[in-house]
């Protein structure tokens, strides 16, 4: 596949645009599955987007062990059975209600006399109504700023690129989205704002591409769709250099963040490297195919099934 | 040489600067709760009165009387303000009681004004003739009489009840019954006595009062007088150690992953990414000074912008980098490949730096809590970026460029072989 004899492009090189169907499939297969976990079993909605209350409990003991006697104690305590993730140095409690004031009270003292002294916690409780607005919120915010970036990039370049970047933006967060709910990761308020970072980075990284192939087309002199095809290779390849340099900086940045940060922010720091990682794949692999594919619709007349084998 | 001498002055002066003042930069950063142990209470406001509106004036009253509680308490400055149309969000970092302080929040204290009003003589006062509702909000003043005391005037809605209540307990006896008793919930505040019937909205309490007991009690009645019912909506509070913990690891994990790009950076790019490396830090540097300036405060989301804003940081000079490079290697000289590099990265940076922009500016108008904090810094950062890392770098790189003193293009990463002939 990847030294087919006949390609187009300078020998040796890798033809993006020829092999484009190949990761418009894979993105399709991905949606599609994360369309279907999504339907089963939806997103493993954390406190911030399903009432309730959470309590999170950093402890100096190890009490990994101890899982059933922490049970046991909330048990006997009325605190009834919420769900219990016992980790090395993080205990996580997840109620269903809303703990009153009194409740968690009782709960962070009674948890620091009982099993650790030095135990500190941190308790979130939402309301389902502030928890819906927030989703409403981030969602129109995605929204709004998907319009703005499309008018600008109409403005500077011209839809063709706005729509491309805009779908291979939306992918990155879908995709994201989709890992979450395959994996049942939990999402809560630092995971929105990873998907905005992420449409953040993923427009940025696009952008530069697509200046590459505008800049390009002001020289190049086009006849055929494949002359468009073969500029759109080569404009990838002038900026792949730095499109894996930029990426494999940002992606060392959040493997620190996930390796040595804070456990807070674990699923954060998690789902910014699947969105860079995913960034970087639909802005050499998808958005300037994309970009192709609505060019050769402009000219049906231009558009080649395949570049001439000869 | 002139050249040569500007670009060393300026290397030297702002390591200088950054590696002098970056410790006290650094623990002036207002951190988030999530960073330094608080709580954070979202609450909503209904009017007392069913039918009653929230108007945003009432709104601004209530959260100030917040905030006057909050620091009645001793905590290190309250953060309260409004949001939307009938929210108030309370922030409180680093307090060492937290559910006492959380308690003086949440329970509008109810201010009463009872009588001994046909009580049983053990009961005290047991009747209530006025709520804190009955006075005008934030209508209790102090005033200092010309006996040098302290008095405190109040204002009620209604001049007709007033009247009433205090004809009736004029009525009373004289010896300690004639008393209309100021209560903050069952502590008793003070119990002036009524000698006559005050047919007007304004009355005057005296008594032996302090300045500060004057004023607390004038405070109380303001507060009692609180125009609106807050309920609790959402609250997050992280305690202390494990906020000072997930601080600590997360500096430890972007200086590692700070230190990693810059050696990256120096490896593959020689002179720009020695070049590039001295911007990052002072690019870091300048948005940590720029938090301090604009009193932002840093939380977990906040840490998420400043990774994605040290990607577009670094993204913005591998950009500059590799276009020389490509100058380079088409044949250009040094100066020119630098000259048309930057001419061309430049706008391709800005078109970047302007989508993330409105992403950021959409997120900052419609976002509501740390969703606008990201926000804000998302913003902060793409200025000094665009600042450090396009017109600093660019700076730097001509200076030592057209000293004459790099004649290598190896100095850049580029071999000799690579460079075709024009």
């Amino acid at each position: 596949m990847r030294f087919s004899k006949f390609t187009e492009v300078s020998e040796g090189k890798f033809d993006f645009v020829k092999n484009a169907r190949y990761f418009f499939i894979f993105s399709i297969i991905i949606t599609v599955l994360g369309i279907i976990t999504l339907g089963i079993h939806g997103l493993n909605y954390g406190v911030d987007f399903k009432a309730g209350s959470n309590v999170d409990i950093a402890v100096k003991k190890d009490l990994t062990g101890q899982k059933e006697q922490i049970e046991q104690y909330l048990k006997d305590n009325d605190f009834g059975s919420p769900t219990l993730t016992v980790g090395a140095n993080r205990i996580t409690v997840r109620f269903d209600e809303v703990l009153t004031d009194q409740k968690e009270k009782a709960l962070k003292e009674g948890f620091a006399a009982k099993f650790d002294k030095e135990a500190s916690a941190e308790v979130n409780t939402v309301d389902t109504e502030i928890a819906r607005e927030l989703q409403t919120n981030a969602l129109y915010a995605i929204i709004v700023a998907s319009i703005g970036i499309v008018i600008y990039v109409s403005i500077r370049f011209e839809w063709r690129f706005a729509i491309a970047a805009i779908v291979s933006l939306l992918h990155d967060a879908f995709i994201v989205i989709s890992l979450f709910s395959i994996f049942k990761l939990e999402v809560n308020l630092p995971f929105i704002v990873a998907i905005l970072t992420i449409i953040g980075y993923s427009i940025n990284d696009t952008i530069v591409i697509f200046d590459r192939i505008r800049e390009n087309l002001r020289f190049a002199k086009i006849k055929t769709a494949a002359d468009v095809a073969r500029l759109v290779n080569e404009s990838i390849w002038q900026t792949l250099t730095r499109s894996i340099n930029t990426v494999m900086t940002v992606v060392v940045a959040a493997v620190c963040l996930l390796i040595f940060g804070s456990a807070s922010i674990q699923l954060f720091s998690l789902a910014i490297l699947f969105g860079l990682v995913s960034g970087a794949y639909s802005s050499i692999f998808i958005a300037s195919q994309l970009w192709l594919v609505l060019k050769n619709k402009q000219k049906p007349k231009a558009a080649v099934k395949s570049p001439a084998a000869s | 040489m002139n050249r040569l001498l500007a670009f060393v002055l300026i290397v030297v002066l702002s390591a200088g600067v950054v590696a002098g003042t970056s410790s006290w930069i650094f623990n002036d950063v207002k951190l988030g709760l999530d960073l330094k142990g608080g709580f954070e209470i979202l609450y909503e406001a209904q009017p007392i009165e069913p039918g009653g509106t929230v108007t945003k004036d009432s709104l601004v009253e209530t959260a100030k009387s917040l905030e006057a509680r909050a620091n009645a308490t001793g905590v290190a400055e309250p953060e309260v303000t409004t949001e939307g149309t009938n929210r108030i969000r309370v922030k409180i970092a680093g307090v060492s009681d937290e559910t006492k302080v959380r308690d003086i929040l949440k329970k509008p204290a109810e201010l009463t004004f009872r009588s001994a009003r046909g009580c049983a003589a053990d009961k005290g006062y047991c009747k209530i003739e006025l709520r804190g509702s009955d006075f005008k909000e934030n209508g209790a003043s102090v005033h200092q009489t010309n006996l040098n005391a302290y008095e405190i005037g109040i204002k009620l809605k209604s001049a007709k009840q007033f009247a009433e209540v205090t004809r009736e307990i004029a009525k009373l006896s004289a010896t300690g019954q004639n008393q209309l008793a100021i209560y903050l919930d069952e502590t008793q505040l003070s119990a002036p006595s009524v000698a006559t019937e005050i047919n007007q909205d304004e009355a005057v309490i005296t008594g032996n009062f302090t300045r500060e007991e004057a004023t607390n009690l004038k405070n109380t009645i303001n507060l009692g007088a609180l125009p609106l019912k807050l309920t609790e909506k959402y609250t997050q509070s992280v305690g202390a150690t494990l906020g000072k913990l997930s601080l600590q690891e997360t500096v430890w994990a972007g200086v590692i992953g700070t230190v990693l790009i810059l050696l990256f950076m120096m490896a593959f790019y020689r002179l720009p990414g020695i070049i590039a490396s001295l911007c990052i830090i002072v690019y870091i540097w300048l948005l940590l000074l720029g938090f301090n300036l604009i009193d932002a405060t840093l939380t977990l989301p906040g840490i998420a912008a400043f990774i994605l804003g040290i990607g577009m940081a670094v993204d913005a000079n591998i950009i500059m980098a590799e276009r020389i490079k490509e100058e380079m290697r088409s044949g250009k000289s040094i100066l020119s490949s630098q000259k048309a590099g930057s001419k061309s990265s430049f706008r391709t940076i800005i078109d970047a730096h302007v989508t993330t922009t409105i992403a950021a500016l959409v997120l900052f108008f419609i976002g509501v809590g740390s969703v606008k904090g990201f926000a804000v810094i998302l913003l902060l950062s793409i200025i000094i970026s665009v600042l450090t890392n396009v017109f600093f770098s660019r700076l730097l790189l001509t200076l030592i460029i057209r000293s004459g003193i790099v004649k290598k293009k190896s100095l850049f990463g580029v071999k000799e072989s690579e460079v075709r002939a024009l």
